[in-house]
């Protein structure tokens, strides 16, 4: 009976997280374009909402709510059902769409998808090999196969994720960085880039008086196309068409010119724009939180480097550990079990609820800088794809995190995976990405005022 | 040669409607072999016989303004766009017939060209009146093109024709709907061609030529002559 009454809870939290995936599909990602697939909408709400239930179940084991059993039951489910979501179904789609583009393969869609859908399974069982990440007593389809390869891919991602955003954090809050940008420099850069598309126009004019000569004269102005085409243009061609390839080359020059100088403009304002910000209350308290958060960068960037030389795993959680401290050495007594459970909760409960945040609204600035109406549904299935491998591995990931009478089911659930391999390969992309996007950003930084003190 | 007059015409509508293609069919008459993404804003012209076929001919130079990005783009990307909308004498609005989402933007599109300021929400309720009003008092002719009407199906066509009808008649303007990628729509003689032609000579009207048949030197936005609109020339 029980079983039944947990099992309606949890159904109905999943509901609850498919619906708020769905609306955030069509309010934040798809709000400048049509779904025409509801496809990926329903795949995307679908991943979204397992990936959170698992989020759910650790919290339930911390805070003991449900029957243990049934916890159980959910846990392995939930895995099933999300890992078949990412190995089979979302890969799957993704080639659909990939290949729907491309309109030579349009009617043997089915088989060509099929086929990267083959080529991407052989890839990922692939990667597990270079990594010690399995026992050897695992049999080839157990479900430790596959969620130590999703594990892999998605430690790497939350990996390179927090050392960008653990580095470009500060860089962003902070106003120390802001280059100094008038009003002056904006109006000279416009004015140039005004100036670079007067030229391509009266280059254009050019062009188009001259074919309208030629189309008049009777000749006409064919590209060089083929193979015979390209030999016969070398000693055939009309004086005309000559002038006119030479004139499309300047004109190609030039509007490569005028594309950069835009994006510099749209750089400048942005940089106009967030000086202004910088003014505000917001803007100072933020760049407040900017100091803390770089101390907390440098720590964690130090503390990535001492566990990797040192070689340690650190084998308690902080929360244990606060504990331990305020016991022993601060000679505090209290009730140790109450708090720890209180404590690992909202402890983790946070550290979901970040993750998942910014999570989403990576996700959305990615989405919207680089997709366009064609590409969007293959965009939006990727999306989904990196959310649930990185959910997947934040699970994983979680566990250090928790106390040792809750980590239990995790490593039932998960099976025996080599969980401090996780954690050290963790650690080293971190110190990679966040040491390469120091290093990014320092070059960013140093080239752009350069560029604006020319004439 | 260059010193044929000209006129400046801003073609705006959403990422991959296919401003790009309409333009290079329009200016080269020939169909765009590798569209590909717009970065900022690409120019191209076409030399137009202003009233064509009568003693005033005159050939001017139609400027394309293709301003590429999407309407809700950051504001910094719209503060750079705002510097090709100076002194613009025509505005062609292109939208894909078979996404609706793009023909709703256009409201929005087409009050950013013209310096209005909208009031930030996603969703624009179309209400017939609110919309004439707002694009009563506007100057500049205005073309609604529609993409890509070669992947609407016969028994669709009916419904998104219909619709597409109202938006041009909220806008004040023509409508032409056509496939980019076939020359055919726009061939010489079609009533499309004519349409086109009809507004360029619109566009060369507003810009140099005053109700009494003088020359005006330069375009001022907001200004209204004589307090009511100009009466547009007919041809038959």
């Amino acid at each position: 009976m029980s079983f039944l009454i947990d099992s309606s809870i949890m159904i109905t939290s999943q509901i609850f997280f498919f619906g708020f995936g769905w609306l955030f599909f069509m309010r934040q990602l798809f709000k400048d374009y049509e779904v025409r697939q509801y496809v990926v909408q329903v795949i995307f709400s679908v991943t979204f909402a397992f990936s959170c239930t698992m989020f759910e179940l650790i919290i339930f084991e911390i805070l003991g709510v449900l029957n243990s059993s049934s916890r159980y039951f959910h846990w392995k489910m939930n895995l099933c059902v999300i890992l078949l979501i990412l190995v089979f179904m979302v890969p799957f789609y993704i080639g659909y769409f990939i290949v729907s583009n491309i309109r030579l393969l349009h009617k043997q869609r089915l088989l060509f998808s099929c086929l990267l859908w083959l080529t991407f399974m052989y890839f990922f069982w692939k990667l597990g090999d270079p990594f010690p990440i399995l026992s050897p007593k695992h049999g080839i389809l157990s479900i430790e196969q596959l969620i130590s390869r999703v594990g892999v891919i998605g430690v790497t991602l939350m990996a390179l994720l927090s050392g960008f955003g653990a580095v470009n954090c500060p860089y962003t809050y902070l106003s120390y960085f802001l280059r100094n940008v008038t009003d002056t420099d904006i109006v000279a850069l416009e004015r140039r880039l005004l100036q670079t598309m007067d030229m391509i126009i009266s280059k254009k004019k050019r062009m188009a008086m001259t074919r309208r000569t030629m189309f008049q004269k009777g000749e006409v102005h064919n590209k060089p196309s083929g193979f015979w085409g390209m030999i016969k243009s070398v000693t055939t061609s009309a004086p005309g068409s000559e002038n006119l390839t030479l004139i499309q080359q300047e004109v190609d020059a030039l509007e490569e010119l005028s594309r950069q100088l835009f994006l510099e403009t749209a750089d400048l304002y942005a940089t106009k724009e967030r000086i202004e910000y910088s003014k505000t209350f917001k803007g100072k308290y933020f760049n407040f939180l900017g100091y803390f958060f770089s101390i907390y960068c440098v720590w964690k960037i130090f503390m990535a480097t001492i566990n990797i030389v040192f070689d340690r795993v650190g084998k308690t959680d902080p929360v244990t550990r606060g504990i331990e401290i305020t016991v022993n050495y601060l000679g505090i007594q209290f009730d140790v079990k109450f708090w720890s459970q209180h404590i690992s909760f909202i402890l983790v409960g946070i550290i979901i609820v970040t993750s998942i945040r910014g999570l989403l609204i990576t996700l959305t600035k990615f989405f919207y800088a680089i997709s366009s109406s064609k590409s969007s549904n293959v965009i939006v299935l990727l999306l989904a794809q990196i959310m649930g491998m990185y959910f997947v591995s934040s699970v994983l990931l979680i566990r250090m995190s928790m106390p040792l009478e809750y980590r239990t089911i995790v490593t039932e659930v998960l099976g025996e995976l080599q969980f401090n391999f996780y954690h050290r390969w963790f650690d080293v992309i971190f110190l990679v990405s966040a040491l390469s996007s120091i290093l990014f950003l320092y070059l960013a930084h140093k080239q752009a005022p350069e560029k604006h003190m020319t004439p | 040669m260059a010193s044929l007059d000209r006129v400046k015409v801003l073609v705006l509508g959403d990422s991959g409607v296919g401003k790009s293609s309409l333009v290079h069919l329009l200016c080269q008459n020939q169909v765009l072999g590798n569209p590909s993404w717009t970065v900022g804003c690409s120019v191209d012209v076409r030399v137009h016989d202003y009233k064509e076929g009568t003693p005033e001919e005159k050939t001017y130079y139609i400027e394309f303004w293709d301003v590429g990005g999407s309407v809700g783009s950051a504001s910094s990307v719209k503060s750079t766009r705002a510097v090709f909308y100076n002194s613009v004498n025509g505005i062609i609005l292109v939208h894909d017939l078979t996404n609706k989402k793009s023909s709703q933007n256009l409201y929005r599109w087409s009050l950013e060209a013209l310096n209005r300021d909208l009031v930030p929400t996603g969703v624009l309720v179309t209400n017939g009146d609110y919309d004439r009003e707002q694009f009563a008092d506007n100057q500049i002719p205005l073309l609604v093109i529609g993409t890509k009407l070669d992947q609407i199906h016969e028994t669709k066509r009916h419904e998104v024709l219909t619709r597409t009808a109202f938006l041009a008649e909220d806008f004040n303007a023509e409508e032409i709907n056509l496939d980019c990628t076939n020359p055919r729509y726009l061939a010489a003689g079609s009533s499309n061609a004519v349409k086109l032609s009809r507004f360029f000579d619109k566009v060369i009207e507003k810009r140099y030529f005053l109700r009494d048949g003088n020359q005006i030197p330069g375009f001022p936005d907001r200004k209204r002559f004589g307090g009511g609109t100009l009466k547009s020339l007919h041809y038959d």
